[in-house]
């Protein structure tokens, strides 16, 4: 049997968010010149969460987008081929701070990938990263600016994030492989 | 990700191959409407381009298509080759895959010449056309076209008009439309018409089926292709299988024309109704089609390649 680890419950996650969301506020003093874009696929609700949150706090409506970095991958034709999904960055990204958004920080490969796919679409003043979980193990120089939560993993376990807007549920769990 | 290595034909893709093409075209399409309109997802990949055959929109779509996800394409034409000094097309294929190329797209007049390419290596292959075979792309396109315009395929009525017998858009469309659960219906005179025909409905005039299809897909006149004259005169097939104004305002609401191009002005389709402005406009998704084509072959690049 799999053992199983609850890391967050959905309330808890609730206050990560709104933590992150006043953050992401602080940090940039205000929404003024802040846009969202969530990677796909959990990082796109949770973008969304935070604009929510944002919109409620100061009242201010931000731009969120969806990002695929499926073309900007790594390891095309070494590891298991990914369905694209759609990428929708309707606005535009030049002198703003960009927001990246995703579930879980692991090698940073992902980042590394979404940060080349941000740039084909503009020149950004910054990007900064969000992150509901660090489970650690970097392969590249890569950091996040907001962690949920930091958890320190070995590599046999699998971090499993649930979201309602696609799972039906919010939780965090730590699958230890046998 | 496909079930084959190569794509040579219709009937050898099997349903989960054409979904999973279609739900990618999507995400390729985005990349043509950034500014900066490339990806390097298939980059340090060399595609050849081998074409046989006079072609603008199948070769230039590939070479976009490559080009945008940052594979290095290689164009051959036929007029510029060895061919002319004499060599055989088997030891040109020979020469090509020597080079060590990733990925052979190939338009031919013969049919059967993808199938042979396959035989030969073991990279991927793409059939662009062969003779009056096949010309799996072009049906994935126009699928893909068809999809986008109406949000679903099972039970749309496409009538496909023209010269069936030498069109190998038209058996690539026909089988495929089929495998998804379209209502085909074949207008063309009994002369265009292969021996083996039973399963398809068949009718001989536009008139028979312009007020109740919802896909009109017009074929080109393949004069090129014709080795006998078949039809008596332009007049007579305008009068039964040309699309005019008169044709065009009896369609139903919704419904819509397509063609592979190059249009015959004046044959299969009237001036009046290529620069048709205003509402009918609509109808005609020809441009649409080519935009498609990109996507699709991107999607098709990727998924083969990446």
């Amino acid at each position: 049997m799999p053992e199983i680890a609850n890391i967050l419950s959905e309330s808890d996650m609730e206050r990560v968010i709104k933590r992150i969301s006043h953050e992401i506020l602080e940090r940039n003093k205000g929404p003024g010149n802040l846009v969202f874009i969530g990677l796909q696929k959990r990082g796109v609700p949770l973008a969304n969460r935070i604009v929510a949150n944002i919109e409620k706090f100061e009242g201010a409506r931000v731009d969120a987008g969806k990002l695929d970095i499926t073309f900007y991958r790594d390891d095309i034709g070494r590891s298991i081929k990914r369905d694209a999904q759609i990428t929708d960055i309707s606005f535009d990204i030049g002198g703003k701070n960009v927001i990246l958004v995703d579930d879980v920080l692991y090698t940073g490969r992902t980042v590394r990938a979404a940060m080349d796919a941000i740039i084909d679409f503009g020149r950004p003043r910054s990007i900064q990263l969000v992150v509901l979980i660090d489970r650690g193990h970097r392969e590249l120089p890569i950091r996040a600016d907001y962690v949920g939560k930091n958890l320190p993993t070995s590599r046999s376990e699998s971090v499993e994030v649930k979201l309602k807007e696609v799972d039906g549920t919010d939780s965090v769990t730590v699958v230890k492989k046998e | 990700m496909l079930s084959n290595k190569s794509l040579l034909d219709i009937d050898s893709l099997e349903p989960g191959d054409i979904e999973l093409i279609l739900s990618n075209a999507d995400s390729f399409g985005e990349i043509s409407k950034r500014k900066v309109k490339k990806v390097p997802t298939l980059r340090g990949k060399t595609v050849f381009n081998l074409f046989f055959e006079p072609s603008t929109r199948t070769r230039t779509s590939f070479e976009i298509a490559a080009k945008r996800l940052s594979a290095d394409i290689v164009n051959f034409s036929a007029p510029d080759s060895s061919l002319k000094k004499g060599e055989s097309i088997i030891d040109t294929l020979r020469t090509i895959l020597s080079m060590k190329v990733d990925l052979v797209i190939i338009r031919h007049p013969d049919s059967g010449t993808a199938v042979m390419m396959d035989r030969l290596t073991d990279i991927p292959v793409i059939n662009a056309g062969d003779g009056k075979n096949r010309h799996p792309t072009q049906a994935l396109l126009d699928l893909y076209t068809i999809n986008k315009e109406f949000g679903k395929l099972k039970g749309l009525k496409a009538a496909v008009v023209g010269d069936f017998l030498d069109s190998r858009v038209a058996r690539s469309d026909v089988a495929l439309f089929k495998k998804m659960g379209m209502d085909v219906t074949i207008v063309s005179p009994t002369m265009f018409l292969p021996e083996d025909f039973s399963e398809i409905k068949v009718r001989h005039c536009i008139d028979d089926v312009i007020e109740d299809c919802d896909i009109l897909y017009m074929l080109r006149m393949q004069f090129e292709r014709q080795s006998r004259k078949f039809y008596p005169s332009v007049m007579e097939y305008k009068r039964f299988l040309g699309l005019d104004m008169d044709r065009l305002k009896r369609m139903k609401s919704g419904s819509i024309v397509m063609h592979p191009g190059p249009v015959n002005r004046g044959i299969e389709i009237t001036d009046e109704v290529m620069d048709v402005k205003g509402k009918l406009a609509d109808k005609i998704v020809i441009e649409k089609q080519v935009t498609s084509g990109v996507a699709i072959r991107m999607a098709i690049l990727y998924l083969i390649l990446g």
